[in-house]
Formats: structure tokens, C-alpha cells, sequence
């Protein structure tokens, strides 16, 4: 079964704040599901499916379903890092297509900046692999820099080559006035900010923000009767990659398996897509992820993104028009969520209109989540215009 | 030796026999009894075929380092290291594990370079295997 057309973004919502320290993190998931629902002309009392992830406390979707006041026929709590609202999309349509629910909202929240940082030290102490990785003290900015340095050496890509992927989000950001870091940058400044964990420098890192975001993914039917114009949902592919005992090659993420789904069931090509949401944790998450889901051959994404190849509206590939995850935000430390929304306001042509792609008519939105290359999940969504 | 902080590892009924030798200053691997697939990391399954027939082998001490990078801003027990460096090396058995590259200047460490196994004490007992330049 294929889930091309059969459910319809009707509404997304990102939290406008950055720095939320008078909030508890269910009051933020309330906000945004509220926001999503009032963008979708919808209430609490339609929503009949409910998806969350790893950041919902407590009991997670049972937890959050009795705050929201939630009562549903369908709950999905898949749980793979920063993907997993980007799944979330793709599962919601299944379920839509096997007619589980017509109604699902999925919901994101954190504060890491206000709250300290939620790295998940629980979950890690009882991870199989844990002991043969933290007792040599790898940060996770040393994960992302060990695959920056294999890429580096297998391609001969270039740190002012990751530094081009910086200075297009932040050449974005300086158009959304809910920025983290809404300045324009060069690439010179990129090289010159401190080194963290070579060859990643801090400004090829992400902002750590407090917020969140919410979807609304409805059925045809629901979709026919709302006002708003709502995103069809064409294809969805996910992947989990992960060391493979001890193999692990760190030059290509799961990107390589969930793109071809998405695109194969979106019928879709790479060539034919006209603006990307691409998950940037790091620069390096963003060269491969690009490569890996075709838009350039293996080993060439340094030369894709270079001469603001990333840059909107005339760049090759226009990614991340509200400064992504780089200088706009990163909630929860999870970005899948604000990939997703991106995606859907240049579908509607509500981006900024200094960003906006000029007839946008198919996007991807695309998720990474857990450790690049080594343990990860990636999910790729492929997002038209209501009458794609 | 080197000067690198060694925290200890969390030892488990899998993983009890990997420490035990680390400890008596040897590398040892997991390897599956029955398609004689060398396992990393070490536990009692073979991710390849599913045996739970799982044997240990001395390994060559040797690999060489597939990856790495100089952490500048460590975290945790390595909050006052930096900096150091964190690899993977490519052992001669076949896996790639992650380790800490020692016995030299962080900034020397390569992609290529050849390297062989030495251990730190860590203060429950157990030792840290990390590497060094060959010869160094
Ligand atoms: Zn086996």
C-alpha cells in the first residue's frame, strides 16, 4: 500500500520563543498543539490520533494524551531522536490510509537552554554499546567531527566548504525575526570561531533553544472541509543505520535507504524537488545527507553547497529558508519537527518572501536523528502543494 | 600510561570477559563459533547470524586509525582533558572500534597511521585499552 495523497498537512506551529524558562515542558507541548490546531481550524476534540517522541514526560504518549485532554484511537510514540517527528508524518498517513485515525496531531518540546542539557544520560547508561564508546569521551560534537574527517579524507572536502552550509541558514535567518542567531556570517568567520572538536568549529554547530512545534496530519476528507490550504503528503521512507558489528563506514548515513523510498513513492525524482528541509545538527550532517539522498553524486556535496549553492531563492538546491537548525532554532535539541514546518510554509507560500522558492511546488523535509553514521535514525518526507 | 583520565566501564554478564582481560593487559575479541565472524562490540550474540555460541580470541593489538579528531571542550570525566583525541582504529581482525589515540602529540594523530594497543588502569580494577603510534 502506498500512502501517496492519502493524508494532508493541515497545520504546523513553531513555538516563537527561543528561551522558555517560565514554561514547564507539558505547558509548551499544550501551546504548540494548540497553535497547530488553530492553524488548522481544528479543536482538541477532532484530534482521534496522537504522536509523540522521547521528549513527552512522564509515561510519554499515556502522559501526555491525559495533560492534553486527548482521548484517541490511535498512539504512536516512535522514538528515534531528532527524526522521529519526520516518521511521525509517514506514520500518521499510514494510519490515515488504514483508516486508524483522521485526525493526528504530533507534538515537540523541550528547554535545554533554560533547563540544562537532556542528552539522554539514562537511556545511554544502559545501552549495550555504552561501555565501548563514553569511556573514551567522545562529546557529540566529536561523533559529527569523526565523520567530517573521514568525508574530508575519502573526498577532499574542505571546512570552507562546510562553512558555505553555515553562512546560507544564517543568510536565511537574518529574514525570521524568531532566530536564535539572526546575524549574517562569512565564511572566514566560521573558520575563525573556536575549534571544538576538529575539523568542526563552533559555528558548525547548532543552537541549543528551548520551544517546540506541532503537525496537524488529517485524512482527505477532513482536509476538503477546512479553509487552510493544506501540504499532501506524497511519500515517506525511513531507515535506521547503525555500526554494523563494528563496520561502520562514516562517509553516508540512512539517508542513502530513506530517500529512494520517499522519492520512489512520491514518484518523484531528486532533480524535480524545489526546496529542501535538511537536518543540520552540524555542517556535516547536511553534506552528506544531501549526497546520500541523491541531489549530488557521492563525494561532490562540497562542491554542490559551495557559491551559496544552499542559498534561497536562486541557489541549487534552496535549504532551510528559516536559518534551520544552524541560527534559527532547535528544540528539544530534536529538529525534525522544525524541518517539517519549514517545508510546509513554502508549500503554502508563507515563508519569508525574501526565502520564499517562487512556485514551490514539491519539497522534502528530511530528519536525522541519534549519532551521524553511527547509530541513527533518517526519515525522508516528499511534500506537494494540495492539488500535487 | 598516558595522562587521560580512565573511567571505568560499566561491566556486564556480556561484557565480563572483555574487562577481565583488559585488566591482564590483553585485547581480546568475540568471535562467533559458528560463522566465525569476529563481534564488536563484544556480546553474547552474532549480529550475523544469530548464534549465542560466541568465543573470545586474542587479538594482534594492532590497526590502524580509520578516523579521528581532537576534542577541544571535553565533557564529564573528561571535562578537564582536552585536548585529546578520540579515533576509531580499524583493528587487524576486521572492526573499527572507538578508542583514544595516546603517546603523542594530539595534533600528529592521522587517518592511515599505524597503531597498537596499550592499556590505562582505570580505579575499579579494570583497564582501558586505548593506542599508540607504532613503535612510540
Ligand atoms: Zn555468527
Amino acid at each position: 500500500m502506498s500512502i501517496r495523497g492519502t493524508a494532508f498537512v493541515a497545520g504546523a506551529f513553531e513555538h516563537p520563543r527561543r528561551e522558555i524558562p517560565d514554561r514547564t515542558i507539558p505547558q509548551i507541548h499544550g501551546e504548540v498543539a494548540m497553535g497547530a490546531l488553530a492553524d488548522a481550524g481544528l479543536t482538541l476534540a477532532d484530534v482521534d490520533g496522537y504522536f509523540c517522541a522521547g521528549d513527552a514526560p512522564g509515561l510519554g504518549g499515556m502522559s501526555m494524551a491525559e495533560y492534553l485532554g486527548l482521548h484517541v484511537r490511535h498512539i504512536d510514540a516512535t522514538e528515534t531522536g531528532g527524526s522521529s517527528y519526520v516518521v511521525h508524518v509517514g506514520h500518521a498517513a499510514q494510519a490515515i490510509a488504514a483508516g486508524k485515525c483522521s485526525v493526528a496531531l504530533i507534538t515537540l518540546a523541550g528547554n535545554p537552554r533554560s533547563g540544562g542539557f537532556e542528552g539522554g544520560g539514562r537511556a545511554f547508561a544502559s545501552a549495550p554499546e555504552g561501555g565501548f564508546e563514553t569511556v573514551w569521551g567522545p562529546t557529540i560534537v566529536a561523533n559529527y567531527a569523526l565523520a567530517a574527517q573521514r568525508h574530508m579524507y575519502e573526498f577532499g572536502t574542505t571546512s570552507a566548504q562546510l562553512a558555505e552550509i553555515k553562512v546560507a541558514a544564517a543568510a536565511h535567518a537574518q529574514h525570521n525575526p524568531n532566530a536564535m542567531l539572526p546575524r549574517p556570517v562569512t565564511i572566514e568567520e566560521v573558520l575563525e570561531s573556536p575549534m571544538v572538536a576538529d575539523p568542526l568549529h563552533r559555528l558548525d554547530c547548532c543552537v541549543i533553544t528551548d520551544g517546540g512545534g506541532a503537525l496537524v496530519v488529517v485524512s482527505p476528507e477532513v482536509a476538503r472541509d477546512l479553509d487552510r490550504s493544506c501540504v499532501k503528503v506524497l511519500g515517506a521512507g525511513e531507515a535506521v543505520k547503525h555500526t554494523d558489528n563494528g563496520r561502520v563506514d562514516l562517509t553516508y548515513t540512512g539517508a542513502v535507504w530513506s530517500g529512494p523510498r520517499a522519492f520512489e513513492e512520491a514518484g518523484v525524482t531528486p532533480g524535480d524537488i524545489d526546496y529542501a528541509s535538511i537536518y543540520d545538527s552540524f555542517t556535516i550532517t547536511v553534506l552528506e545527507t544531501i549526497e546520500d539522498l541523491g541531489f549530488c553524486e557521492k563525494g561532490k556535496g562540497g562542491a554542490f553547497v559551495a557559491d551559496g549553492g544552499l542559498q534561497s531563492p536562486n541557489g541549487r538546491l534552496p535549504f532551510n529558508t528559516d536559518g534551520g537548525g544552524l541560527c534559527n532554532n532547535h528544540p528539544a535539541n530534536r529538529g525534525g519537527m522544525t524541518k517539517v514546518i519549514e517545508a510546509v510554509r513554502q508549500l503554502r507560500d508563507e515563508a519569508h518572501p525574501a526565502v520564499q522558492v517562487p512556485d514551490c511546488q514539491l519539497a522534502v523535509a528530511h530528519g536525522t536523528g541519534g549519532s551521524l553514521a553511527t547509530r541513527m535514525g533518517s526519515a525522508t518526507l516528499v511534500l506537494g502543494r494540495e492539488d500535487a | 600510561m598516558s595522562s587521560l583520565p580512565a573511567p571505568s566501564p560499566p561491566v556486564t554478564l556480556e561484557t565480563q570477559p572483555f574487562w577481565d582481560a583488559a585488566a591482564a593487559g590483553r585485547l581480546v575479541l568475540p568471535r562467533c563459533d559458528a560463522c566465525t565472524t569476529v563481534i564488536w562490540y563484544p556480546r553474547a550474540f552474532c549480529p550475523a547470524c544469530g548464534s549465542t555460541a560466541v568465543c573470545w580470541i586474542d587479538a594482534a593489538g594492532t590497526g590502524t586509525v580509520y578516523s579521528c579528531t581532537v576534542v577541544r571542550k571535553g565533557q564529564g570525566a573528561y571535562r578537564e582533558a582536552a585536548p585529546y583525541v578520540v579515533a576509531y582504529v580499524e583493528l587487524d581482525e576486521g572492526p573499527r572500534m572507538m578508542t583514544n589515540v595516546v603517546g603523542c602529540d594530539p595534533d600528529a594523530v592521522s587517518i592511515g597511521m599505524r597503531v597498537e594497543v596499550t592499556f590505562d588502569a582505570t580505579d575499579k580494577g579494570t583497564a582501558l585499552p586505548r593506542f599508540r603510534p607504532v613503535g612510540s
